[in-house]
């Protein structure tokens, strides 16, 4: 961490409550500012992309301000970007909801599909099995996080051969077998909803700020 | 494992006080819905719902003021109901810090409601919030009641919640008009009959009194607890509530 206490921009593009992110961060040691300004956005130690409601809607909306060009460029200068729940999802390559396809982001490979599961929105606390080397989820063991959304990628496809550091993926369990995070480079990202998950939440946000 | 079952205290607000019966010894202003909220985040309360009573043009201002200081201190999901009529008064919640919002009257006298607030901010945020009560009028023997359960509509509540659903509801609020207050137990037919047409979560309300209250309404289907005034007034905590439903073999958080 380059000083004491790290940037971070939450990009304010419309989805879900911001509010709340913001504050969870200010909570975790972050100085956060709410914008969808460019250069703020680029030059923040941290991106913080958070995103609720339909695939097509967030990626939509994510476009609208230029999101996706601006989480690449940021991305390429090894910048740190993290996205929560539908702000990870577009981060893959395309959502399919209702049988129809939406282009993502396509920063990793595969799809978000609905989950087979006898209750759905998956909503509510669950568990998670995040590999031993974790720095997201460093010192936070048997707890739970809050998720709510119906769909979720379900296999992890990017397999980078030596030099490049395989990425740590951290599953979840409802109905299907699910992604519930990622941490690759700068890249890191939850299907659950960090801000709203209470202590466990607020550390593991101190995890990703400590790293930036 | 598995997705933990969630114990939601819900506060009854009105002007910016919690109504109903509350008597904490150890807040500083019991009638406070932010402090209040913030012990039963303490307790370990899984998601916290407010409910603007007198959700009046003028009260509305006071709401939002509450959802947001509550915001910045409360880390677990918030849902607001009461008077939400429109994609822009949900607009302002969310802007405010809640995360769902519970919709009632307005979406019986306009179901296109239901559409535009889940099209516009996805399912997961509309919760139907039904006031049910047991009647020979319609099929189902549950039909559906509006302004606190006084006013009896002519509209089958199971055959309501499927509609709600098909157009967008990502969970159903079922309150129990005849548990309610009574504090003998969560109508568990009532439950068993939403969980049989229900893939969306179903949160029980009306009728919690007691401890061994909370398990059965699980049983019967349940995917959350919401109680109210047992937690006001001190009778129960969450943490009681959670320890009776791991007790009983029930997953909590």
């Amino acid at each position: 961490m380059s000083t004491a206490q790290p940037s971070v921009v939450v990009l304010d593009y419309g989805s879900g409550n911001v509010h709340s992110a913001a504050k969870a961060l200010e909570l975790a040691g972050a100085r956060v500012e709410l914008t969808a300004d460019r250069d703020r956005a680029m030059n923040a130690d941290g991106l913080f992309v958070p995103g609720v409601g339909a695939f097509s809607a967030v990626a939509e909306a994510l476009a609208k301000v230029g999101g996706g060009a601006l989480i690449e460029k940021r991305l390429i200068a090894d910048r740190p970007v993290m996205g929560i729940c539908v702000g990870m999802q577009v981060m893959f390559e395309h959502g399919v909801e209702r049988g129809n396809q939406a282009p993502g982001l396509g920063e990793w490979p595969g799809s978000v599909t609905e989950l087979d599961a006898p209750v759905l929105p998956h909503m509510g606390w669950n568990t998670v099995e995040a590999p031993e080397e974790s720095r997201l989820f460093a010192g936070i063991h048997d707890e739970r996080f809050y998720f709510v959304h119906s769909y979720a990628v379900q296999q992890w496809q990017l397999d980078p051969q030596p030099p490049f550091t395989p990425p740590l993926v951290t599953w979840a369990q409802h109905g299907a077998k699910f992604i519930a995070a990622v941490e690759n480079g700068p890249l890191t990202a939850t299907q659950f909803h960090p801000e709203k998950s209470g202590e466990p939440g607020i550390r593991l946000l101190k995890n990703w700020l400590q790293s930036l | 494992m598995g997705v933990a079952v969630r114990v939601i205290p819900c506060l009854d607000v009105a002007a910016g006080r919690v109504v109903k019966g509350v008597n904490f010894l150890n807040l500083r202003d019991a009638g406070d819905p932010i402090e209040l909220a913030r012990t039963y985040y303490e307790q370990g309360a899984d998601e916290i719902t407010f409910l603007d009573v007198k959700a009046t043009v003028d009260n509305r201002d006071t709401m939002y003021d509450v959802v947001r200081a509550t915001a910045e201190q409360v880390f677990i999901p918030l849902t607001v109901g009461g008077g939400v009529r429109s994609t822009e008064d949900v607009s302002r919640l969310q802007a405010s810090g809640a995360d769902k919002v519970g919709v009632n009257s307005a979406a019986i006298a306009r179901p296109g409601l239901i559409d535009e607030i889940a099209d516009r901010f996805g399912a997961q945020c509309v919760v139907l919030s039904l006031d049910v009560k047991r009647s020979t009028t319609v099929p189902s023997g549950f039909v559906v009641t509006t302004h606190g359960g006084r006013t009896e509509t002519t509209i089958d509540a199971l055959a309501w919640a499927v509609e709600a659903i098909e157009r967008g509801a990502g969970e159903l609020l079922v309150n129990s008009i005849d548990a309610d207050g009574m504090k003998t137990g969560y109508d568990l037919e009532l439950i068993t009959a939403m969980r049989e047409i229900s893939r969306v979560p179903v949160i029980a309300s009306g009728g919690a009194g007691k401890l061994e209250h909370f398990a059965p309404a699980i049983a019967a289907g349940a995917d959350a607890v919401l109680a109210a005034s047992v937690f006001h007034n001190g009778e129960l905590t969450v943490a009681d509530v959670k320890r009776a439903l791991a007790e009983s073999g029930v997953v909590t958080r």
